[in-house]
């Protein structure tokens, strides 16, 4: 029976990002408010 | 099952509408192609990490300050966002060049604390406790002039006006000075080095 050597490229595991990395986001996301004022935008970062 | 079939556009503005599932539905849905294009660039795994962060911070910003335009498709966008973070990234590698340890080689082999220890503050100490001695030794107008230019640092000339003597004589006391200063020290085996 053949043998193969080669070796499981890395890239053939599923590439994730870690949960911690998706919850900062989504954390960041609900914290983060824009203020509209007249032509004016501004950001508020509520944590 | 339903979520699925909602398109990236509607995702989209629902979320710029403010509701912050949608983002997490977006994020879900495209984390491993995004992530996946940054680390086949990056080939760190910590490193990808930071830049899909930036990228979806940066998406983030730009959907809630209303300039996000729905001109291309969502999934490029951001996926040039990441290209452009990874290429930044790179840059700002050239700039300040990360040192990694690969294992067979610490960096902390050539780096040393430049600090003294205890033991060797004290022997420091007394050595130069040793040299303020050898100097009171020393002749009164050799041992002016060493002072001068050795703890107060002033130059020859400086030395010459202050004690009234020429250059050539002071320059001439300081290498008697020295002389004298060797011959005690080789007279008594006296170690002064750290």
């Amino acid at each position: 029976m053949a043998k193969i050597y080669s070796e499981n490229s890395k890239m053939n595991k599923k590439m994730i990002p870690k949960d911690e990395t998706i919850n900062f986001v989504l954390n960041y996301s609900k914290a983060l408010s824009v203020i509209s004022y007249k032509n004016l935008k501004f950001e508020a970062l509520l944590n | 099952m339903r979520k699925e079939l909602i398109s990236d556009a509607t995702l989209v503005s629902s979320y710029i509408e403010g509701d912050e599932s949608s983002l997490e539905i977006l994020i879900k849905r495209h984390k491993q192609r995004i992530y996946s294009f940054i680390y086949s660039k990056v080939y760190d795994r910590d490193v990808a990490e930071d830049v899909f962060q930036d990228t979806f911070i940066k998406v983030i910003r730009t959907l809630k300050l209303g300039k996000y335009n729905e001109e291309g498709k969502f999934l490029p966008w951001v996926m040039r966002i990441a290209h452009n973070l990874v290429i930044d990234h790179f840059r700002k590698n050239n700039r300040m060049p990360k040192f990694q340890n690969s294992g067979d080689f610490s960096i902390f082999s050539v780096l040393s604390d430049s600090s003294l220890n205890a033991e060797k503050a004290i022997i420091k100490e007394q050595v130069e406790e040793d040299v303020r001695r050898l100097i009171e030794e020393l002749p009164e107008d050799q041992k002016e002039v060493l002072v001068m230019r050795m703890y107060q640092d002033m130059s020859f000339k400086e030395i010459s006006e202050r004690t009234g003597v020429s250059i050539n004589t002071a320059l001439g006391r300081m290498r008697y000075a020295l002389i004298n200063m060797r011959k005690v020290i080789e007279k008594h085996n006296i170690i002064l080095t750290n």
